[in-house]
């Protein structure tokens, strides 16, 4: 049970102008499993790694359970991280693998062997144990590594995109297994994706860092639903952004005047919302009504991806395809944006 | 696949066989035989007198040849080591890192099998002389260096260029030690090269003749140095008999590494893909 702190991160690599991660400060709880997000080169790799103790930050400070950890190696820190590639020894078995960790601490050859059974059981490969990890399919592997990882009962638990290296329909069966486990033994874990996906499905709190900085920390569901700004949007799929003016109760744009939700910023910004929260047809208790034409549609098998143009905006929908199956391009929709869905980006 | 080799590859293989054979062995074949002759005059296809009194000159205390012997192997192996504790990191650095220079290095590096050794050893030979270090077999040793590293530092950059340090920081974060991550996680994955590299090493020390001749300055004589020796003073029978036994490693090395050295497992190392 460890409780992570980065205290203003920092990390310039040599020769560089510009710093990999600039001042990143986050709060981990302790057992939560946390991602830290954005596209490649964005810092979050190194922020790992500094955890790890692999890279030294240039400034900033990281602390577990409130103590500093700078100072210490890396095998000494409780920290175990498990790479994207995994990194199984190539000339040990399945077995010896999962065991290191526990070799490395100097237990009992007997215990060891017990404790490596258990733990081949824990992630579903009990008959493995005298394999080649070159025999293995790659979420075996995962696996394993996952293993040899959790063995050591590390007080943190780093990932490096644990699932982007799987297939599709193994991702879903690793992300069970991964939760299911985290919530068992209750680990402090970070993982890093630039996968949204990725990191939506798996995290309990998601760090978005966009150029070495840190955009949002939040639950997954408040960067669909309340993003900071338009770049935090954008990296989620967002597509709406139709600029005009907030009092507060309403939102004067090319779109009409639209009724806000609680809470929204007032003065000039860019509403935006989401494809998927817009409604199409006119409910009686619906408000925001607006009429639309279709410009384009695009048919993508489980979903339909319209643009419309209203008022002079195009904007992105996703609709069930049944609800838009008859209508073609320059058709007039009814369509209805509910004010819980809206969200103001001030400027 | 082996199954399926043409007529032409197979008698192809079979012929360079051959004349690998022919090359490297025929010669020995009259040193044999004049280490057991007593006089071998032409036109006699064998020697007439069959004799052992070299072998038994050769074996013999007052000889020397063995105290010889001796000092040959331990000046070959302190190179190897030597070469071996410079080496790797040496080949480690070129292999993985990529700096200023790094092909100067490299030039460097080579450079001694390029150049002609007296060419070289002349000038070491004075900055030997002001380190006291000629005449000395600890001379002798650190001379030889300039030869074997290149192999050495060659054999390893390949090793290390086909090596992944994130294998290391693995094994830190799973609680190794720096020295524990060398033992369990670096060794295994470079210790195939070491050997070759250390093989080669060896057997470079091992036939050094110009370089022990000049620093060791005819105080240190290794195996080279004496059979040269007997070769001018027209003892064929001896010098055949030395220079069987100065043969020996080599032929016993390429016994043991033929299998590593030829075909689809001559890959020395690394940890390639899995």
């Amino acid at each position: 049970m460890t409780q992570v702190s980065l205290k203003e991160l920092t990390k310039v690599y040599q020769g560089a102008t510009e710093p990999s991660l600039d001042r990143l400060s986050l709060e981990i709880a302790s057992g939560e499993l946390a991602a830290l997000l954005g596209p490649s080169g964005c810092g979050k790799t190194t922020t790992m790694k500094m955890i790890a103790g692999l890279l030294e930050p240039t400034s900033g400070d990281v602390q577990f359970g409130g103590r500093s950890i700078l100072h210490e190696k890396p095998e000494k820190r409780g920290v175990v991280m498990v790479f994207q590639n995994y990194l199984l020894f190539p000339y040990m078995n399945v077995a010896e693998n999962i065991g290191f960790g526990l070799k490395m601490r100097k237990v009992d050859k007997r215990e060891i062997s017990r404790r490596v059974g258990d733990m081949l059981s824990l992630v579903k490969l009990p008959d493995l144990g005298s394999r080649r990890p070159s025999e293995l399919s790659g979420g075996q592997q995962q696996r394993v590594a996952l293993a040899r990882a959790l063995i050591v009962e590390p007080d943190v638990l780093l990932l490096d995109e644990p699932l982007s290296n799987l297939d599709a329909h193994l991702r879903f069966e690793m992300r069970d297994l991964i939760r299911g486990l985290q919530q068992d033994l209750k680990i402090t874990t970070i993982f890093v994706t630039h996968d949204q996906e990725e990191a939506v499905v798996l995290a309990d709190k998601v760090a978005l860092i966009l150029d070495g900085r840190l955009k949002q920390y939040a639950g997954a569901e408040e960067f669909y639903n309340r993003p900071v700004d338009e770049a935090t949007a954008r990296f989620f799929g967002g597509q709406n952004f139709v600029q005009g003016h907030s009092d507060g109760s309403r939102f004067e744009s090319a779109l009409g005047a639209l009724d806000l939700p609680e809470g929204a910023a007032t003065g000039p910004g860019k509403l935006t919302f989401r494809p998927e929260n817009v409604r199409i047809g006119h409910a009686e208790a619906s408000r925001n009504r607006l009429t639309a034409s279709l410009s384009d549609k695009l048919f993508m098998g489980t979903q339909t991806r319209l643009k419309l143009r209203v008022g002079g905006e195009l904007i992105d929908v996703v609709a069930n395809p049944n609800e838009v199956a008859g209508i073609s391009n320059g058709d007039e929709l009814k369509i209805s944006l509910p004010p819980s869905s809206l969200w103001v980006l001030a400027n | 696949m082996r199954g399926r080799e043409s007529m032409f590859t197979r008698g192809f293989r079979a012929l360079t066989g051959a004349v690998l054979i022919t090359w490297l062995v025929l010669p020995l074949i009259p040193l044999g035989i004049w280490s057991f002759a007593r006089g071998w005059y032409f036109p006699d296809l064998l020697p007439r007198n069959w004799s052992l009194r070299a072998w038994e000159y050769t074996l013999s205390d007052t000889a020397g040849v063995i105290e010889c012997l001796w000092l040959t192997i331990g000046i070959s192996l302190a190179a190897t080591f030597l070469s071996i504790i410079v080496g790797v990191p040496a080949g480690r650095a070129l292999g993985l890192y990529r700096f200023r220079g790094k092909e100067l290095v490299e030039l460097m590096i080579l450079a001694p099998t390029i150049v002609p050794g007296i060419a070289v050893v002349l000038g070491i030979h004075s900055v030997f002389i002001a380190l006291g270090l000629n005449n000395t077999v600890g001379g002798v040793i650190i001379v030889h260096l300039i030869p074997t590293l290149p192999y050495m530092v060659l054999v390893m950059s390949g090793i290390f260029a086909n090596y992944d340090p994130s294998y290391e920081a693995q094994a830190r974060s799973l609680g190794a030690s720096a020295l524990e991550t060398f033992w369990y996680i670096t060794v295994p994955a470079i210790m195939p090269g070491v050997i070759v590299g250390g093989l080669f090493a060896f057997l470079v020390s091992w036939s050094q003749y110009i370089l022990t001749l000049l620093i060791g300055g005819g105080k240190v004589v290794t195996l080279p140095l004496l059979l040269f020796n007997f070769a001018t003073s027209n003892r064929n029978d001896i010098t055949g008999a030395i220079g069987m036994i100065y043969i020996l490693p080599g032929i016993l090395i390429l016994l043991m590494t033929a299998r590593h050295l030829s075909g689809r497992s001559s890959a020395v190392g690394g940890f390639g893909t899995i």
